[in-house]
């Protein structure tokens, strides 16, 4: 035997040891299961996930909805009604009785119709000065709160968005005239101005609103609107343009416009989309400013018409009851606390999720 | 004959196209930063024109200005013998010519599909009647480009630069074109990838019958697809010739030194040429210099260099050099 034909036997021993049914090809399914694709994802999907990974978002989430819920549902079924003064029933005489009782206390009449038997609905919060459940106010005030933050804050989107993007998009001379007078709206002391638009509004609101259908909603809540729309866009604007005018870089822009694509359709597909995570944690933390406007304006008098409760307005009715009804002024500052926390909390557990970009 | 009309009349003809952008330089200054200085060329039906140069010369301004994406600030583009003036010639003209970019990462939208990105031509100039209609259009072009109708559904980011620099063909390809410009469309890609590419692009040529305005800085590659090819010196052009005269016999000093950098393969040919290697930067194009703008680095500038532009002249038959001393250096 020579010595190349053993390097050759050897060669052959070692192949024997390699079994060939280990190398057969793969069958169809063998194949599927080995190439394990993994499930197409968006940036929003990604967004979700991380978002329900925050449990401080997710607890003040929770908190939100709940408070939404109730501020809608409750007053539907509530016994008392917001604006029903208890002592006054027709054809009575007043009965005093009814006005500020404690947590859980009954009237004269009430605690005699338990005597004989029959169930009346407790009143959790006791009544307020006039007689009124104080438990279905603060709901109603939420309501209330909660509608003027959330509208307002649409209002400002769509204002900030419009200008912002146009402003951005467009540049030049046209970005310039925008960007000054959001400068010049910046400047004015905000303050001020909510309150002396406020008290201009509700006298020449209240007179041309008479007898229209917003003549219910109040001309107060209509001037906070007003308000909102004419100065809070301004931040909303600056944002949107700084997005869009790095984003109106992006070669996917100039394919677009090679494509033929004109300003609007480039706008609507390819910059808001692309910026929407910063519009919407911006929008969800424009919401609690919102409801903090509303009640410091309310708590001033400059707020919602009375007998239409609002958190703020709340707080300001139990401040002459203070040293006897505490609980009256910390109900509704405790109700708008947990609404402003929360809806913070969540927009910024919004923004971490995700923009990880703006993280700070 | 209508072949022979075609040979007669260009495809693009460009006439003394000029970009300039206006730079802030002081508070209340401006200065015109001249991008494309006064360019003239004209690219034939099914042909590929190479477009080369240093980065920073103005060969994208050229290519995106050709397509009307930046308003010329002077000059005139003609295709098919039309001038284009108006909007309306403008949007014409986008269904015509199109463009491949050249960072296959951003020049798609991040936000949108696959099918959405190729489809966005489509659905821009309103070219189907129905749903359906535009799906088998994408697919079609999916498949022209060779990618699996699967993807359609897929997201950009999940692709590789090969895979999404196929989908900015597909989209480039979406409006049926004449004429596309390719913006360096393969220098972000790998080698093993730009090769694929660069062959797609080939064929597609010879199925579609399509004109290209090949922008690159890879003279390898420019030479292997380019039928003609321009060289670009801060925005102007300095030569025009077939692809393999500039490379055998580059006449403009400029390009002489830009074929010597070719790196070639063969260590002994690589040694037995002689690099020419230029001295000094490239002029801001601020601040330009005078007469031609090359004298400054140029081996064989004389004083009337500085002094005069040099003609962009016909010095052999379909053989254009910017040089005044030409006939001297070359004989």
């Amino acid at each position: 035997m020579t010595e190349g034909s053993k390097v050759n036997e050897n060669i052959k021993n070692l192949s024997m040891q390699v079994n060939l049914d280990d190398f057969i090809p793969a069958t169809a399914e063998e194949k599927e299961y080995m190439v394990q694709m993994r499930p197409s994802t968006t940036a929003f999907k990604d967004g979700i996930r991380r978002l329900r990974k925050n449990k401080v978002a997710m607890v003040s989430f929770y908190i939100i909805v709940i408070i939404t819920l109730a501020a809608i549902f409750v007053p539907m079924f509530w016994p008392y009604k917001y604006e029903m003064m208890l002592g006054m029933q027709p054809g009575k005489p007043v009965d005093a009785t009814f006005n500020n009782l404690k947590p859980f206390e009954y009237s004269t009449t009430e605690q005699a119709l338990r005597d004989q038997g029959q169930s009346v609905f407790p009143h959790i919060f006791g009544t307020d000065s006039a007689g009124r459940d104080y438990f279905i106010r603060v709901v109603y005030g939420t309501r209330i709160s909660l509608a003027v933050g959330f509208f307002a804050s649409i209002i400002v989107l769509v204002i900030g968005l419009l200008v912002g993007s146009v402003s951005g998009y467009a540049g030049g001379k046209v970005d310039m005239v925008i960007m000054r007078i959001v400068d010049i709206i910046y400047s004015l002391p905000d303050m001020l101005m909510v309150i002396l638009l406020a008290s201009v509004l509700k006298m020449t609101l209240a007179s041309k609103l008479e007898g229209t259908p917003l003549a219910k909603i109040g001309s107060n809540i209509i001037s906070l609107f007003i308000i909102f729309a004419l100065l809070y866009w301004v931040s909303m604007a600056r944002l949107v343009r700084g997005q869009i005018l790095s984003l109106r870089e992006q070669e996917y822009v100039l394919a677009a416009q090679a494509a033929g694509a004109k300003g609007s359709w480039v706008i609507r597909k390819h910059l808001l989309p692309n910026c929407v995570s910063v519009i919407v944690i911006s929008t969800a933390l424009q919401i609690p400013s919102a409801i903090f406007t509303e009640s410091y304006l309310s708590f001033l008098g400059l707020g919602v018409n009375a007998p239409m409760p609002s958190l703020g307005s709340l707080a300001s009715d139990a401040l002459n009851g203070l040293s006897s009804y505490p609980y009256r002024l910390v109900i509704p500052a405790i109700v708008i606390s947990l609404i402003v926390l929360s809806l913070n909390l969540f927009g910024d557990g919004l923004r971490d999720a995700f923009d990880p970009k703006l993280n700070g | 004959m209508s072949t022979e009309l075609k040979s007669v009349q260009p495809l693009i003809e460009v006439r003394h196209l000029k970009q300039y952008f206006n730079i802030n330089t002081g508070f209340f200054k401006s200065t015109p930063l001249k991008a494309v200085d006064d360019i003239s060329f004209t690219i034939r039906e099914g042909e590929t024109l190479g477009l080369v140069g240093e980065s920073g010369c103005g060969k994208t301004t050229a290519g995106r200005t050709i397509l009307h994406l930046y308003q010329p600030t002077a000059g005139e583009i003609i295709y098919r013998g039309k001038s284009i003036k108006t909007p309306k010639d403008v949007e014409e003209f986008r269904t015509k010519a199109t463009m491949v970019f050249q960072d296959p990462y951003s020049s798609l939208d991040p936000r949108m599909t696959v099918a959405d990105i190729i489809g966005e031509p489509l659905d821009v100039h309103h070219m189907y009647k129905s749903q359906e209609e535009r799906r088998q259009k994408i697919l079609e072009l999916m498949d022209h480009v060779g990618l699996n109708s699967e993807h359609a559904a897929r997201y950009a980011h999940e692709f590789s630069g090969g895979q999404r620099q196929r989908v900015g063909i597909a989209r480039a390809l979406a409006v049926d074109p004449d004429f596309i410009v390719c913006d360096e469309p393969v220098s972000a890609l790998d080698v093993s990838i730009q090769a694929q590419v660069i062959n797609m692009f080939d064929e597609l040529q010879d199925q579609m019958g399509l004109t290209y305005l090949f922008i690159a800085h890879d003279l390898l590659v420019v030479r292997h697809i380019s039928d003609r090819i321009a060289v670009m010196y801060l925005g102007r052009m300095v030569e025009l010739a077939d692809a393999d005269e500039i490379y055998n016999r580059p006449l403009h000093p400029y390009t002489k030194a830009l074929i010597s950098a070719v790196p070639v393969p063969d260590p002994n040919v690589a040694r037995a040429n002689k690099r020419i290697a230029l001295t000094g930067e490239i002029p801001s194009p601020l601040n330009a210099p005078s007469g031609c703008p090359f004298h400054t680095r140029c081996p064989y500038a004389k004083p009337m260099c500085s002094e005069s532009m040099p003609p962009f002249k016909e010095v052999e038959k379909g053989r254009f050099v910017a040089c005044h001393r030409t006939e001297e250096i070359n004989s």
